[in-house]
């Protein structure tokens, strides 16, 4: 067992907290597993930068003692882009909700996979715009209610850890809040993987999903996500009627493909061994 | 009458020389697109600026215009500082196509020189004094390639009117191919220009 | 045989367009990291920090759209690394909000903005001076931004070195106002006469990291925050904060933190106004003018002066915050009847102007915005005009 100060030494508690969360929100779980992941591989807090957009989970920044940077809606992969490649040797994560990312930050995600630059990308994906008040959002399930769906959502829903697939990423791993220990893992390989990671993982809202879905209550909502995981292996085994609504859970691609920086430096330096030619 | 309108209206109006007491020279070259207008242009101004040491503004028009088939290149040269950018009234057209002849030689100063390629000139346009020369048709002929075209041109309009040394468009030129299979191609096209340029000025004096 | 590429006083030579230019200067500044997107006419920007970053160990991305090109710099930035975008219409409209950002977390960096014809797709391949205002009220908010502007290609490279040593200097974005004309025209650029040293990166912080706040301003209000992974562990972020960089919601706070922000420009604008005046001792009117305007205006007052008529030009290389100090002493010392604006766009600089002259003087303006540069005789007619006026 981790003593409690242990998560301590890598949080601004003494200046930040209570924390803008609501109660039984999945985002302070997800900060603890971030951190314990950071923790069990020893890295420096000094050697992580984590930059955020805009949105609940965007607040992570603030309350977490790294190089941190909160920036603009949709932007952090670009941002978080600029870091990296000026400190290759820094661990860069993006953290980010489901409307940041694949919203209006869809584009930079894809793009980001499709180079393979060695970020990771925590998605918290709580399937609803928290921060805004409760809006539909990419990853809102069809019929589900949302503030700007009051009649239920007609749009079809993202599965983000396709689309990072498509676009080229070489990790890619889902989990849920429910699974906590099996998402700290995740993270863990994420952070060790050379190239482009994402994990994207099941959170709740019961302030506004819940609340608008009939499962005001964060138990209900965890008890959700339990009912209905599926671990990859045995999805395999079962047909698309059987796993309608299913959230399949577990690493869907673990792949060793150079990294973008490291393509870069190679670039680099055959430039220069032709100039001195 | 809008400032609009007024401002269309003055620009009807014949342009004085406003520049000339400077000792500012205008050259536009101009053709179609794909016949490297834009870098003889590049060419002779560097030749001219560098090179020569005189001081020098090159602009070019691109863009709609030059699907329409007429591309151009303004090379201003001048002792003093240049203002304007652009050619206002041409002393030198260097024209390759019958479009970009007919489009400019109205743009002259009176004393001005259109050096045209023989297949540019069907008719003729404006006032101004024009030689034409079958460098195209050297190009493609004598060298098989119809894109020296341009060398050709400026190695003539060196020898021929004295605008910027030969050894400066010689070097600039070989600059520009040093590295490229077409050096030697380059070199022998700028010196039949050269030869040219002479023949005609014998010609024309 | 090789041109001479070396001037009489030892400094390479080229003959090079703005756009070329700008890299030069970029590069000679130390800029080491450049994030673009294509955009005419500003792309030989990119394509030439795409072939000399390399070279020099700095790094080129071509990013999927300009809103990833200026996050990418201002995060690129914020680990150490000097860096500049370029763009054009379309794409510095896209750049906007992350310039705000950049302007709230006070990070240097440098945005050429080669300008063509608007609103919209506009006029991609023409001339424009219609983003003058732009440069100035771009973001949302309240902020103070600082522009400067080139009128030729030595100076666009001069003008390049200097928008890098103002930005480390006030830590904050600078724009680099050029034109499509500018931009794509090859001047004679004489290079590296500025000091290796000029561009002069700020000192890293001597305190603690314990005790480390990065928006803790000295006296000349301007914060330097220490580069990302050097140990000195912050939050930065758009939102208003504290001086340790955490959002903020109490009132004194918040004034502090926007009116630094104001005041750290504003109390040093002497050190950013930058003019060059011509013939104004004894102008009766006088021009104000910048970028390809001010060298129309130029060819105009010369050869007004030629008919001994009393005309006067002001060049701007900064445009904001607007040098109405020095402009106003220098009208004060001339026999001034009239101002004549000269911009390419539909009247953007005169706003200042009129500010600035509250009608003590009158103004005149001469305007194009058909994507062709103002000519000399179009200013001619108009100071004319105020002659008989």
């Amino acid at each position: 067992m981790l003593e409690l100060s242990d998560v301590h030494r890598y949080l601004r508690w003494k200046k930040r907290f209570p924390t803008v969360w609501c109660p039984g929100c999945g985002i302070g779980s997800i900060m603890g597993a971030i951190i314990r992941a950071v923790m069990d591989l020893n890295i420096s807090k000094d050697d992580v930068a984590l930059v955020s957009g805009i949105g609940c989970s965007s607040r992570m920044p603030v309350y977490v003692d790294f190089n941190t940077l909160h920036t603009t809606h949709g932007r952090a992969i670009p941002f978080a882009t600029g870091i990296k490649l000026v400190r290759p040797d820094m661990k860069v994560i993006v953290v980010s909700g489901d409307g940041d990312a694949l919203a209006i930050g869809g584009n930079h995600f894809i793009h980001a996979a499709r180079r393979n630059i060695g970020i990771t990308m925590i998605l918290i994906n709580n399937s609803i715009y928290g921060m805004t008040g409760g809006q539909v959002a990419p990853t809102t399930p069809l019929g589900a209610f949302a503030h700007t769906m009051p009649y239920g959502n007609i749009d079809p829903d993202f599965n983000p850890v396709e689309l990072a697939m498509a676009a080229g990423a070489t990790f890619v791993a889902r989990s849920t809040v429910y699974s906590i220990v099996q998402t700290t893992n995740y993270i863990k390989k994420a952070l060790q993987h050379q190239g482009f990671s994402l994990v994207e993982i099941i959170s709740q809202c019961p302030v506004l999903f819940g609340r608008l879905n009939k499962m005001p209550d964060p138990k209900q909502l965890l008890k959700w996500q339990k009912d209905n995981s599926i671990p990859l292996a045995k999805a395999k085994n079962m047909s698309p009627e059987e796993l309608e609504g299913k959230i399949i859970t577990g690493i869907f691609r673990e792949e060793d493909k150079m990294e973008y920086t490291q393509r870069y430096a190679e670039l680099v330096k055959r430039v220069q061994s032709e100039l001195e030619d | 009458m809008s400032h609009q309108d007024k401002r269309e209206k003055k620009n009807r109006k014949k342009k004085t020389p406003i520049e000339e007491h400077l000792g500012r020279y205008d050259i536009r070259i101009s053709g179609a697109g794909g016949q490297g207008i834009i870098s003889t242009g590049m060419l002779l101004g560097e030749a001219i600026s560098i090179g020569d040491g005189k001081n020098v503004s090159q602009s070019q028009s691109y863009g709609p215009e030059a699907r329409g088939g007429a591309t151009r290149a303004d090379i201003i040269v001048s002792d003093g500082d240049i203002y304007f950018p652009e050619c206002q009234e041409i002393d030198l057209l260097v024209a390759f196509t019958p479009e970009a002849y007919e489009k400019y030689s109205t743009a002259m100063k009176p004393d001005g020189i259109i050096v045209a390629d023989k297949n540019a000139v069907n008719i003729m346009v404006g006032q101004a004094k024009v030689v034409t020369v079958p460098f195209i048709e050297i190009a493609t002929k004598k060298f098989k390639r119809p894109i020296v075209a341009n060398i050709i041109a400026l190695g003539f309009i060196s020898t021929f009117l004295g605008i910027v040394s030969q050894k400066s468009i010689k070097d600039a030129v070989e600059d520009r191919f040093a590295s490229s299979s077409h050096l030697e191609l380059n070199m022998k096209a700028i010196e039949e220009g050269f030869k040219l340029g002479r023949e005609y000025k014998k010609k024309f004096s | 045989m090789a041109l001479n590429r070396i001037s009489s006083d030892g400094h390479p030579l080229m003959f090079v367009q703005g756009n070329e230019a700008c890299v030069q200067g970029a590069l000679h500044a130390g800029c080491r990291f450049f994030a673009g997107y294509p955009i005419t006419p500003s792309t030989e920007i990119a394509e030439g920090m795409a072939r000399e970053l390399p070279k020099l160990g700095g790094t080129f991305i071509q990013m999927e759209d300009e809103i990833a090109s200026i996050a990418a710099i201002i995060g690129a930035s914020a680990a150490g690394a000097r860096s500049m975008t370029a763009t054009s219409g379309p794409g510095i409209s896209l750049m906007l909000e992350n310039i705000g950002f950049a302007y709230m977390i006070q990070m240097p960096i440098v945005v050429v903005n080669v300008q063509r014809g608007g609103p919209s797709t506009g006029l991609p391949t023409k001339l424009s001076q219609s983003d003058t205002m732009q440069a100035r009220w771009g973001t949302h908010g309240d902020f103070t931004s600082i522009a400067l502007a080139a009128s030729t290609v030595q100076e666009v490279y001069d003008m390049t070195i200097r928008a890098f040593e103002v930005a480390e200097h006030f830590s904050t974005p600078v724009f680099l106002l050029l034109d499509e004309l500018i931009g794509h025209m090859r001047e004679k650029v004489v290079l590296n006469k500025h000091d290796n040293q000029a561009v002069v990166k700020h000192a890293f912080p001597e305190i603690p990291p314990e005790w480390y706040l990065p928006y803790t301003e000295s006296l000349d209000l301007v914060s330097h925050p220490a580069p990302f992974g050097k140990g000195y562990r912050y939050n930065m972020t758009g939102l208003v904060h504290d001086r340790a960089g955490f959002p903020t919601s109490i009132p004194a706070e918040i004034t502090e933190r926007l009116e630094t922000l104001r005041n750290k420009i504003l109390k040093h604008k002497r050190e950013i106004w930058q003019l060059r005046e011509y013939y104004t001792e004894d102008a009766k009117y006088v021009i104000i003018a910048y970028g390809s305007a001010a060298r129309a205006a130029r060819g105009a007052v010369e050869s007004l002066r030629l008919k001994k008529t009393k005309a006067g030009l002001i060049d701007l290389k900064s445009i904001w915050p607007f040098p109405d100090e020095p402009i106003k002493e220098i009208l004060d010392r001339c026999n001034i009847k009239s101002v004549i604006v000269a911009e390419n766009n539909m009247g953007q600089l005169i706003h200042p102007v009129r500010e600035m002259l509250g009608g003590s003087v009158k103004i005149a303006s001469v305007n194009r915005y058909d994507g062709h540069p103002l000519e000399p005789q179009e200013i001619i007619n108009v100071v004319k005009e105020e002659i008989y006026a």
